[in-house]
């Protein structure tokens, strides 16, 4: 793509620029800081990518991973603020998930283990992983809030912790993963995939591209499960103290 | 207090806050042994806290009680809460059925409850037994209660709480439920703690009384107390002044 075409790509921040200002949305602000952020920080993150693939240092692959995980840690944790140290809980989740993916691919040669593969699979998993954790949290604390007199009852009919929050974390967790369940089911009938389009679009065969495709989704379908149970099973204990007491945020 | 009788629940100096907000002050008496003891006070007094506190829900912020002579703090919460039973005003159900409900005590401890020992147990709160297969969700409110009780006796209590239980009944479920809680009381022995808004249940069913005002208590002694209580507030409470 030419930088002139890419500059026309502008009307589409634009038109809804345009439309917030007519119908008094009030959304202007908003989508200029998006707008401009996205541009800076994927024209950076091009350049660190260029670095980073040139030099083929595994240093350097593991400081990508590492501020991916940082920077979806941070985003995600402000969701689970009720929980107590929610953020090493998303941490070691996402660094968990991230691992399980990437010694799969790696330890059975799915996927070369070279920059070009690891650094945007990592983005994918780790991303999703992220988006996944803040479902999963949203839904635990509304659960955990809306049944507190069933949580109440099954402890003081003698039940343990992990009795009494059974039901609210399998009613989070499987709420958590129907999205990407969902997606999955309908992938390829009312959408392409992003990063099998762009595949496409860059002139691969489309076979190939599928192929990629297949893997991303069954890793995500993985990383969808992992993350809300692990995240879950993390996270419930500190909802309780040593005497079995439900605590109240 | 009536000294006669080894107490099944002491309260020694127990103070229980949320934040900054004080809800029980210096909590000092005892709860005796396979006796009725009601608890009666104005909304907001601080009796649901007090029982919650007695099967370890809560803890208190400072003192201590002690169950059966044993500080609370050293048993087992799950061994504490199935022998400390407790029903609620907003019986609580899980989905699923008057037997799923039924069962759960048991399913906790991974055993399950015979459907004779349903039946025998709708019987004892008064429900008929084709209620048993019902979805809880399908129940009158005083159906809901009844289950609630019968569900709490699975545990087989020693000391059994209650909390405004037959608040949502109408007269004749009421009156049913004071003689099953009278006759569980007489046939095991159990120790009964019972709150009430309603003074007449109190002074009908009750053996003693705790009158509860802004997180202290007021009074206490034998039932009687309540048709002349010593207390200037606990008489304008049982006047109806204060609700």
């Amino acid at each position: 793509m030419s930088y002139w075409a890419l500059s026309l790509t502008l009307i589409f921040v634009l038109i809804p620029l345009v439309l917030s200002k007519t119908l008094n949305l009030g959304l202007g602000r908003d989508m200029t800081v998006a707008t401009v952020r996205s541009i800076i920080q994927l024209l950076a993150v091009g350049y660190v990518l260029k670095f980073v693939f040139d030099s083929e240092s595994l240093i350097y692959i593991l400081l990508m991973v590492a501020l991916m995980i940082v920077a979806a840690t941070h985003n995600a944790q402000k969701k689970g603020a009720a929980i107590q140290g929610i953020t090493w809980k998303i941490a070691i989740t996402l660094i968990f998930v991230e691992v399980l993916t990437q010694g799969i691919l790696i330890g059975f040669n799915i996927t070369p283990a070279t920059a070009q593969y690891i650094i945007p699979i990592s983005g994918m998993v780790i991303g999703n992983s992220m988006v996944l954790s803040i479902l999963f949290l949203n839904r635990f604390t509304a659960e955990v809030e809306d049944h507190q007199d069933q949580t109440e009852l099954i402890l003081a009919l003698g039940g343990t912790p992990k009795q009494a929050i059974h039901r609210q974390l399998i009613n989070s967790i499987k709420a958590s993963m129907i999205p990407t369940i969902e997606s999955q089911k309908t992938v390829g009938l009312v959408q392409l995939p992003g990063m099998m389009s762009g595949q496409i679009i860059a002139g691969a065969d489309p076979i190939q591209a599928v192929q990629f495709q297949l893997l991303i989704m069954f890793l995500l379908l993985t990383t969808a499960a992992v993350t809300s149970v692990f995240l879950g099973y993390l996270s419930y204990p500190t909802l309780f103290n040593k005497r079995m007491q439900l605590l109240k945020g | 207090m009536s000294t006669q009788y080894k107490p099944a629940i002491h309260f020694q100096h127990v103070d229980y806050r949320i934040g900054d907000i004080e809800i029980l002050n210096d909590i000092t008496g005892s709860f005796p042994q396979g006796r009725i003891t009601t608890l009666v006070g104005p909304s907001g007094a601080g009796k649901s806290t007090l029982l919650k506190l007695c099967n370890g829900l809560i803890s208190p912020a400072n003192g201590e009680i002690f169950i059966k002579d044993k500080a609370i703090g050293e048993y087992d919460p799950v061994e504490l809460r199935r022998m400390v039973g407790m029903a609620l005003q907003s019986a609580p159900m899980i989905s699923g059925t008057v037997y799923e409900n039924l069962n759960l005590p048991l399913e906790l401890q991974g055993q399950q409850l015979s459907k004779e020992e349903a039946l025998e147990l709708l019987e004892d709160v008064g429900l008929k037994s084709d209620l048993l297969e019902r979805k809880v969700k399908e129940l009158s409110g005083g159906q809901r209660q009844k289950v609630s009780i019968a569900r709490t006796l699975v545990n087989k209590p020693e000391i059994l709480l209650m909390d405004e239980i037959t608040s949502s009944l109408d007269r004749a479920s009421k009156l049913e439920v004071e003689e099953l809680i009278s006759k569980i009381n007489r046939k095991y022995n159990t120790t009964i703690i019972w709150i009430t808004h309603n003074l007449q249940q109190a002074l009908e069913i009750g053996d003693y009384t705790w009158v509860m005002m802004d997180g202290q208590v007021v009074e206490t002694g034998e039932s009687s107390l309540l048709e002349d209580p010593h207390n200037s507030r606990v008489n304008e409470f049982v006047k109806g002044v204060v609700s």
